[in-house]
């Protein structure tokens, strides 16, 4: 190909460059102009992302990130964690929570709990934030919305300790036959189905706050959906939502015991579930906390930060396939599978994150027994390794399933990277020692879900967040009615035990049927227990008081301050 | 034209033709067209070297394994994330067994509250360790750094935390790597407060292994006795190894299989799917011709990233499958209207050339114009659109694996590496650095050859260099 | 002009009709169960959500309901916010997206354009073999990685200086919006630069090009006028799919850098089988990229005399 004509060239060249380099500098002025009124634009409809700094000690503001948001924010059918963690904050229900397991009185200044129901007096001084006073027929109402079929509210069970509650969701009976009633403005009293001691740990829930009749109705079913269509009784109220990107809550002046909150404001202008963007704005000095992974934490020790430790609570382990005709519906292959898992393994070479404990039982080490904790009153067997042992159990397992191999099993599992990991490693540790197969089923959330429901798997990698701070959120898990029970494992053993454990009301009797279950489970190979989740994080030295809860808003910062303000 | 009538003339008015063997005498042997664009790409330098390196790409995918005989399934949970330059060297020592039945050290009775020591000496497989009792605590929280805590007691990892003062040892074997350690213990106060820490205990962990594990790692020549404290060289990862400590060379070579699988034949189908639509439409012509071009705007017309999400777990992966197949067919089914709306174009053009007017006009039938004429003039622009079609088909399973879409595992494919790689990317950043690279490299090569290739096939798209 | 708009126009609108039926289908063949829920729920309750959503008609009959509701312009309710319509969530982040985009795009553009005239003009010498060199890395180098990296120099970089130069992740300030649309754009710059590259030189041998400079024209006029402006137009057919490209592609510097845009929530859509949300986003996107390529072959008409829309 001929070159271009060379004679003028250079020239040509110098000047055309001249003239490409004042374009340019349009080209940057442009952008950056076209930047401006985009931002401009972009600030009339949302407002602004705040460059505030971590913790500030003069507005007492502290800015934080959070993985998600809240799906929406009516209390009546609220069920994730999220919604919890908000909930917490900007609601008040009768009781509240105070240090660790201790109740205190939230809305409710007093209360009374007998065989047939409870009363509840209501304080005078609780208002909502826009300043009328919240009155039991709050409560009636929202009690009654959680029970309305219509209203199709997913944690519904939890109301059906209240008379009629069951039969009323079933669509058996009027919503206005809910056994609540508003004796008068401050007084709530409550009818029972069955005799519930347990009723003050349940009306701590967000779940049994209270939401306004004449509000709600005039949402136009938007209740929750915005900042500004919800009414606040908590501590705090949210003063801003925009979806999927900030979220902030401001002190809240109407709430009865203002001077006990110490924060005005906490912003959380991150929406992110991206380990390492969380953790580049905690070190860019813009958010409060920020937790920790396997990958990070060597980067953390390198910036010489502090790092906390905390159990959220959650037991994680392999659930077999009880049903009918699968393999694992054979005890000698499930123990055989049992004793070459290595919990210890999995949590400190394969996780190593420093929170995990390795898993033992079905309950988790913090649940509390008669006087103590569960695990120390109850000791649960501890896992054994025994490659020899257990292909004894798989010779025995194949004689009994009358096969010469066992058929590839079927791991389902989830499809975030830590659950990959963890099946990869299973899938290897099976072939390793027993020469099994095992074929990994890595599915979205729902369609694991379906899956299990279904029965299409022979192990799932499951767990269990407990609801409220009993083993029974873990012990009836396995009974044959249990809806959860993903496995249908069926043992009228355990479940005579559940029974024992749920209409018992002394306590002693109800911890021997726990640790019953406990030995079952173990014995029975019903699952093999992988661990018990651990998170590690970091936070602002200059924020304290935030407590950590393994049910319930977590983390709660309701009584954090900043050191160094007033 | 009407017919001349017969006879009028008379029979010798014409002569017949004699042929004519006066040729024009040819200065160099004739070339065909794929031999004449051969040439043509021989003298692009740049095309040639990435002819090259996708031939060296396809020897390392099939042809790698067979040489560098490492199953990239084969876990070593003791070398997690190694470097390709780590050290190798381990010392033989007996199984684990629990503390409780290994006999303990004895406490040095005199020494100060909190005062840590080694309760054996400390390996990667555990670091045991014994304290002073604190009279006041109530528990211990036991900390590991890998630098001296400094005076903001940063203290490091919080290993574990101990509840009853009469607990005073620990058992460490969090993720152990031969090198030092700092640990430190915290007692805690009746109200569960953390109280002042004692001072640190510097602890250096030695690498270890088990014989029985040396022997089945094939570490040692079979037969060989191995006794407690020989030294043993692990195994050799040229390419270091990943969170589960699998070789990354291995899975580099069978990730290649999945990311050029896709990028190859996906493409392939494509455009078989996409020449056959086309020109059935470009011959066709008419109605036919714009029913079918409407239907491949309409295919054209879908957002192409979200519909392959959606094909993605609308087909479904079964257990135990890798789902390069729903990835293939999805983006076979999306990508082909491209390659059918340029072949339609080309043959429409085609067919218009006064060569094809000639050929016909000589009697040439369309059995002879479409192998003779239309195929080969049209093939030029298929291979380039398939070679540039392989780099975007690579990107795109790449990007499903980074929203954690893409082949399940524990089948490896470059995107899926490259995605744990991210997360690792400031303490092991080799393993992003590798699946990255190897990326790259096969987008550049094949992007530079489908610009040689343009060059040299079509003068009319040519670019000028 | 008009005729072709309308006629254009139509098509789209039966474009559209095409994609929607076509995400209905793949919608509605995902194995899985979009109202299942981590803790289960009794029958009545399950009977109860079934109702709320119309998941208890016959396929056909939701399909026509779907339909329907579509024309209206409504897309329904969001399976997991059960509060929001997802016209709602359209509205509020689809804006953040489209910023997104337009800025990439912009840069991109801009880039691309400067560039590729710059290593046309400096052909084969230092600049076009260092410019050439970066315009091969932005093509073969993913754009997650660009994004994961550049998140980490930012960090380096406000530490070096002491401040927060510019914002790490997040959205709604100027300064939120440079980096991630930088890195969005990157690859599509670089591409542009190469396509502006070879259609500059095809221009620079022009025969009207020798004719101005043989007519002695002034260096300025036959470069702007005669070279770049001609050479310009190839790069404006291939913005049409470029935005495509953009938008749609936009959900891993979203993911990366926390911002709040429709991609994003797609993907968190598509892992929590929220039916309503993928299908109105799916269409919406669809309806937007059928706009935008009618709207660029509508605007190269004008910038082309030589096309003539009919």
């Amino acid at each position: 190909m001929s070159d271009v004509i060379t004679d003028s060239g250079d020239s040509f060249t110098r000047t055309a460059g001249r003239q490409l380099a004042l374009l340019a500098l349009f080209g940057i002025l442009a952008f950056i102009a076209l930047a401006m009124l985009l931002g401009w634009l972009s600030k009339l409809t949302s407002g602004g992302s705040s460059l505030a700094e971590a913790v500030d000690p003069l507005t007492g503001t502290i800015t934080l990130a959070m993985a998600s948001e809240p799906p929406q924010l009516d209390s009546t059918r609220a069920t994730d964690q999220v919604s919890g963690f908000v909930l917490g904050h900007v609601m008040e229900s009768l009781l509240r929570r105070g240090p660790g397991t201790k109740l205190l009185p939230g809305v409710a200044e007093r209360w009374e709990i007998t065989e047939q129901g409870a009363t509840f007096w209501l304080r005078a001084d609780a208002r909502w934030s826009d300043g009328k006073p919240v009155t039991a027929h709050d409560f009636v109402f929202a009690w009654r919305k959680i029970v309305d079929p219509a209203n199709a509210s997913e944690y519904a069970f939890f109301l059906y300790p209240v008379k009629n509650g069951e039969a009323i969701n079933r669509g058996e009976l009027p919503i206005e036959s809910l056994g609540v009633r508003a004796v008068d403005d401050r007084t709530l009293a409550v009818d029972f189905e069955r005799p519930t001691p347990y009723f003050e740990k349940l009306v701590v829930y967000a779940t049994y706050g209270p939401v306004r009749e004449d509000f709600y109705e005039a949402q136009n079913g938007r209740y929750g959906a915005d900042a500004d269509t919800l009414l606040y009784n908590g501590p705090f109220r949210i003063s801003k939502w925009v979806h999927g990107a900030h979220l902030r809550f401001e002190k809240n002046p109407y709430y009865w015991d203002a001077d006990r909150i110490k924060l005005n404001v906490i912003d959380m202008p991150y929406v992110t579930n991206d380990a390492n963007a969380v953790l580049n704005l905690y070190k860019d000095g813009k958010i409060a906390t920020a937790p920790l992974s396997a990958e990070t934490l060597n980067d953390a020790l390198e910036h010489r930060w502090k790092i906390n430790r905390f159990n959220d609570g959650g037991v994680f382990y392999n659930e077999f396939n009880h049903r009918p005709g699968r393999v694992t519906a054979n005890l000698n292959l499930r123990r055989a599978l049992a004793l070459v898992s290595d919990p210890g393994e999995l949590v400190y070479k394969v996780m190593k994150v420093p929170g995990n404990l390795p898993g033992v039982s079905l309950f988790p080490e913090w649940l509390p027994g008669v006087h103590g904790l569960f695990r120390q009153e109850y000791p649960a067997e501890p896992m054994r390794v025994d490659v020899a042992e257990a292909r004894r159990y798989l010779e025995l397992a194949k004689r009994e399933l009358g096969v010469e191999t066992i058929p590839p099993l079927i791991l389902l599992t989830g499809d975030d990277p830590l659950s990959s990991s963890q099946a990869e490693y299973f899938q290897n540790v099976f072939k390793r020692t027993l020469g099994l197969d095992v074929k990994i089923d890595k599915q979205i959330f729902k369609q694991r879900l379906a899956k299990m429901t279904a029965g299409e798997f022979d192990l799932v990698a499951a767990g269990w967040g407990p609801d409220y701070d009993d083993p029974l959120t873990f012990g009836d898990l396995f009974s044959s009615w249990n809806k959860n029970n993903r496995g249908m494992y069926s043992n009228p053993e355990l479940d005579s035990y559940v029974r024992i454990a749920q209409s018992s009301l002394d306590p002693k009797t109800r911890m021997d049927a726990f640790g019953a279950i406990q030995k079952i489970i173990h014995d029975d190979v019903v699952i093999i227990p992988s661990y018990e989740r651990g998170v590690v994080y970091v936070r602002n030295p200059r924020l304290n008081g935030i407590q950590r809860r393994v049910v319930g808003a977590d983390p709660d910062y309701i009584n954090a301050y900043i050191e160094g303000s007033r | 034209m009407s017919a001349l009538p017969a006879g009028n003339l008379p029979d010798n008015a014409f002569e017949p033709v004699t042929a004519e063997r006066r040729v024009q005498q040819l200065t160099r042997p004739s070339l065909s067209y794929w031999q004449d664009a051969w040439l043509r790409l021989k003298r692009n330098g740049r095309a040639l070297m990435s002819l090259y390196i996708i031939v060296a790409l396809l020897v390392f995918t099939l042809i790698g394994p067979l040489v560098w005989r490492v199953d990239p399934a084969s876990q070593d949970v003791d070398q997690v994330s190694q470097a390709p330059w780590a050290d190798r060297t381990a010392v033989v020592v007996p199984p684990y067994r629990s503390w409780d039945s290994a006999p303990t050290a004895e406490l040095q009775a005199d020494s100060k509250p909190l005062t840590l020591q080694l309760a054996e000496p400390a390996t990667t497989q555990a670091v045991r360790v014994t304290w002073t009792a604190e009279p006041q605590a109530s528990g211990y929280l036991i900390y590991r750094n890998i630098m001296l805590p400094g005076p903001e007691h940063d203290l490091g990892l919080p290993l574990g935390e101990l509840i009853g003062s009469g607990q005073t040892r620990f058992e460490d074997r969090l993720d152990l790597d031969p090198m030092r350690y700092y640990y430190s213990v915290v007692p805690l106060d009746a109200n569960g407060a953390e109280m002042a820490p004692g001072p640190p205990l510097q602890v250096d962990v030695t690498r270890v292994i088990t014989e029985e594990l040396a022997i089945t790692r094939g570490l040692v020549h079979e037969g060989t006795k191995l006794a407690d404290g020989d030294v043993v060289r692990l195994a050799l990862h040229p390419f270091g190894t990943d969170y589960l400590g699998r070789d990354l060379l291995a899975r580099l070579m069978y990730g290649a299989r999945v990311s050029l699988f896709i990028g190859i034949v996906a493409p392939f189908f494509f455009v078989i799917l996409g020449i056959l639509y086309g020109s059935t439409a470009g011959f066709l012509g008419g109605a036919v011709d714009s029913l079918l071009m409407r239907f491949a705007d309409f295919v054209i017309a879908l957002p192409f990233l979200l519909f392959m999400i959606l094909f993605k777990i609308a087909f479904g992966i079964g257990p135990g499958e890798s789902g390069i197949m729903p990835l293939l067919v999805a983006l076979v089914v999306l990508s082909w209207p491209g390659t059918a709306r340029l072949v339609r174009g080309q043959i429409l053009q085609i067919r218009e050339e006064a060569y094809i007017a000639a050929s016909r006009l000589l009697g040439a039938k369309t059995q002879y114009l479409i192998l003779r004429h239309m195929i080969p003039n049209t093939l030029g622009v298929i291979l380039v659109t398939l070679t540039f079609a392989v780099p975007s088909a690579i990107f795109t399973e790449a990007f499903l694996s980074f929203i954690g879409m893409g082949v399940a595992p524990p089948t490896p494919s470059w995107g899926s590496m490259c995605n744990d790689g991210l997360k690792t990317m400031l303490t092991h950043p080799h393993e992003l650095i590798f699946p990255a690279l190897f990326i790259s490299i096969t987008v550049l090569a094949f992007n530079l050859l489908g610009d040689g290739l343009r060059d040299a096939l079509d003068a009319r798209m040519r670019s000028r260099e | 002009m008009f005729r072709y708009t309308v006629r254009r126009l139509l098509q789209g609108i039966i474009t559209v009709w095409f994609i929607a039926t076509a995400t209905f289908v793949a919608m509605h063949s995902v194995p899985g169960d979009p109202l299942i829920q981590n803790k289960a729920v009794t029958a009545q309750i399950r009977k109860n959500l079934e109702i709320k959503y119309g998941l208890d008609k016959p396929i056909t009959q939701q399909y026509l309901i779907y339909m329907g509701n579509m024309l209206k312009g409504d897309f329904g309710i969001s399976f997991t916010q059960q509060n929001r319509s997802v016209n709602d969530i359209i509205v509020k982040h689809f804006p953040v997206s489209a910023t997104l985009g337009i800025l990439a795009i912009a840069f991109a553009a801009i880039g691309g354009i400067l560039w590729g005239a710059l290593t046309a003009l400096y052909r084969n010498r230092l600049p076009d073999i260092v410019i050439m060199f970066l315009v091969i890395l932005g093509i073969s180098v993913p754009s997650f990685v660009f994004a994961a990296l550049g998140q980490l120099a930012l960090v380096h970089l406000n530490a070096l200086a002491g401040h927060t130069l510019l914002p790490v992740a997040g959205w709604g300030t100027v300064s939120h919006m440079f980096v991630p649309s930088i890195v969005l754009g990157l690859g599509t710059m670089a591409f542009l630069t190469r396509l502006m590259r070879s259609s500059m030189l095809e221009i620079v041998n022009a025969d009207y090009v020798r004719t101005a400079k043989a007519k002695g024209l002034p260096i300025t006029r036959i470069f702007l006028k005669h070279e770049l402006r001609n050479a310009v137009l190839p790069v404006i057919t291939v913005l049409g799919p470029a935005i495509a490209a953009i938008t749609t592609g936009g959900f891993v510097v979203e993911l990366v850098f926390a911002i709040p845009g429709l991609g994003r929530y797609f993907v968190q859509a598509v892992q929590q089988l929220d039916y309503t949300v993928i299908m109105g986003t799916t269409v919406f996107y669809g309806a937007f990229l059928v706009l935008m390529v009618i709207i660029v072959d509508l605007v190269y008409g004008l910038v082309d005399p030589r096309v003539r829309l009919e």
